[in-house]
């Protein structure tokens, strides 16, 4: 299959990047997106040019590293699939594809299609977390977990951080990564000890980060790759205010 | 955001319902005016909950707005939404829209500097002849057309806003989250519809001065 890309370069951060015109030839149906990238990028190397920096590493889905704005579509068109797990047969042959970063304030770019992420590691370090003992790995079974909170906790887990909410949405609000991150662990007796500091520090590193806030478009839910429902940034909501209410010091040193 | 505008909204629904009573003739419509001005202190601190709550909505809004417009500097060369509707993407302007209208509209029912008939002065008995007031006002087009226009935008902002709402306190729960777009849906057109209602009737000469 042949295809007319127009994917953004940016040399590095400092750099004005723009939309600019390569054809990809011979390309496999059943070569996903990201291999599809790397048969042009063996081309470019071939030809002397720099290679498309793009970010990746399992190719299968489950780490939450790749991740580009397709044709408009954080991951591409398909629905629950991240951009590592689309074929290129679902694209027509001859089509022009347009390939560009994550755009957030936030999110900014280091090089082409690569972003700096690092803001939901600060999300994270603030309040995605539990504070029990890192030792060996405690018995299955020693808390016993409902089935209904067990499955509502994998739902929201399901998160792979890859961003693609914070892409799709029109605000770039990172609500639905939080939301994720804050149901995952407030559902579980494990994350019970830090669950309303969880809540508080977690938005707020949210709003230092510089994203946008949640006006509840839908976006995020309909890019998810892993479709994770919106329905968790009413309960990270509720979780925060009931956090608020409850007056617990947001940055509380845990664990010390 | 959600605590000012449940509170401009709750006004309205009320406010649309009492309205209602137009259909109920000049009596009916005359009394509920002069029982509300009536309330003396009680109207004025209503009054002053509104003013407050409109402007909390308003400067919530602008921070929202244009926090989210910082959000993303840079925008997409090619950008394509498949969840967000029109109500959702028109907030932002829907409601300065709504706004202006309600300035006009104070101007045009409550005070009458933008009425054919001015302010109507109260009889002997202390009675504003309010029903006169709002038949003879929409019984001009282009002032009906601009109440209809405003209760469709009304009705959208409503739409978004309600859902938005319940989604910012946390109003949901797995057994009856599936209706809650029904909710919003229903409960804003039904805002609207009534608000509608009213210039329809007096432009088709359902309703007449009395
Ligand atoms: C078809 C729709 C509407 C009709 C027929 C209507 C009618 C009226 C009338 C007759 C008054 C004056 C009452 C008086 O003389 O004391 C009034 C006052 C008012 N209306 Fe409306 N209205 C409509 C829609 C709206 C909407 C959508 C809003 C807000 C977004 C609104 C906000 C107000 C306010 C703030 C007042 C002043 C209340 C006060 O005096 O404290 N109205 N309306
Ligand atoms: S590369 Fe791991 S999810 Fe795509």
């Amino acid at each position: 299959m042949d295809f007319k890309l127009k994917v953004w370069r940016q040399a590095d951060a400092q750099t004005k990047g723009r939309m600019v015109n390569l054809d990809a030839k011979d390309i496999s149906p059943d070569s996903s997106f990201l291999e599809m990238l790397d048969v042009v990028n063996e081309g470019l190397i071939r030809s002397g040019g720099d290679p498309i920096a793009f970010d990746h590493d399992c190719r299968e889905g489950i780490c939450g590293m790749c991740g580009a704005v397709v044709n408009g579509y954080a991951h591409g068109h398909q629905k629950g699939t991240t951009l590592c797990q689309l074929h290129m047969r679902s694209f027509r042959n001859g089509s022009a594809i347009s390939i560009e970063p994550w755009r957030s304030r936030a999110f900014p770019v280091i090089c082409d299609l690569v972003v700096d992420r690092r803001a939901f590691d600060a999300i994270i370090a603030a309040g995605g977390f539990i504070t029990v003992r890192a030792g060996s790995a405690p018995d299955g079974n020693a808390l016993p977990v409902p089935k209904d909170k067990a499955d509502g906790a994998m739902d929201a887990a399901a998160c792979i951080g890859c961003g693609a909410c914070v892409a799709a949405c029109p605000n770039a609000s990172a609500m639905l990564f939080v939301a994720a991150k804050v149901a995952h662990l407030a559902a579980l007796p494990q994350g019970r000890p830090e669950q309303a500091r969880r809540a508080l520090a977690m938005v707020r590193a949210m709003e230092e980060s510089g994203f946008g806030a949640c006006t509840n478009h839908g976006e995020c839910e309909a890019a998810c790759p892993k479709e994770i429902s919106v329905n968790h940034i009413a309960l990270l909501n509720r979780e925060f205010i009931a956090a608020s209410a409850a007056a617990v010091p947001p940055r509380d040193e845990i664990g010390e | 955001m959600a605590a000012s505008g449940v509170i401009v909204f709750g006004f309205i629904v009320v406010h649309i319902l009492g309205n209602l009573q137009l259909f109920a003739g000049p009596e009916a419509l005359n009394r509920y005016a002069a029982f509300l001005q009536g309330l003396g202190p009680l109207k004025w601190a209503v009054r002053a909950l509104l003013a407050a709550s409109a402007a909390v909505h308003i400067v919530t809004a602008v921070q929202l707005t244009v926090q989210n417009w910082q959000a993303r500097p840079r925008r997409y060369a090619t950008i394509r939404y498949r969840a967000t509707d029109y109500a959702a993407r028109t907030m932002w302007i829907g409601g300065p829209i709504i706004g202006l209208f309600v300035i006009w509209h104070l101007l045009h029912l409550t005070t009458g500097h933008c009425h054919p008939a001015g302010q109507f002065a109260a009889d002997s008995n202390g009675i504003i002849n309010v029903y006169n007031s709002v038949v003879i006002g929409f019984m001009d087009p282009a002032a009906a057309a601009v109440y209809i226009l405003a209760m469709l935008l009304v009705g959208l902002h409503l739409y978004h806003g309600l859902w938005s709402m319940m989604q910012s306190i946390g109003l949901n729960h797995p057994g009856w989250n599936h209706w809650r777009r029904w909710f919003a849906v229903l409960f804003a057109a039904f805002v609207a519809l009534a608000g509608i209602s009213l210039p329809v009737a007096v432009l088709t000469g359902f309703v007449t001065p009395a």
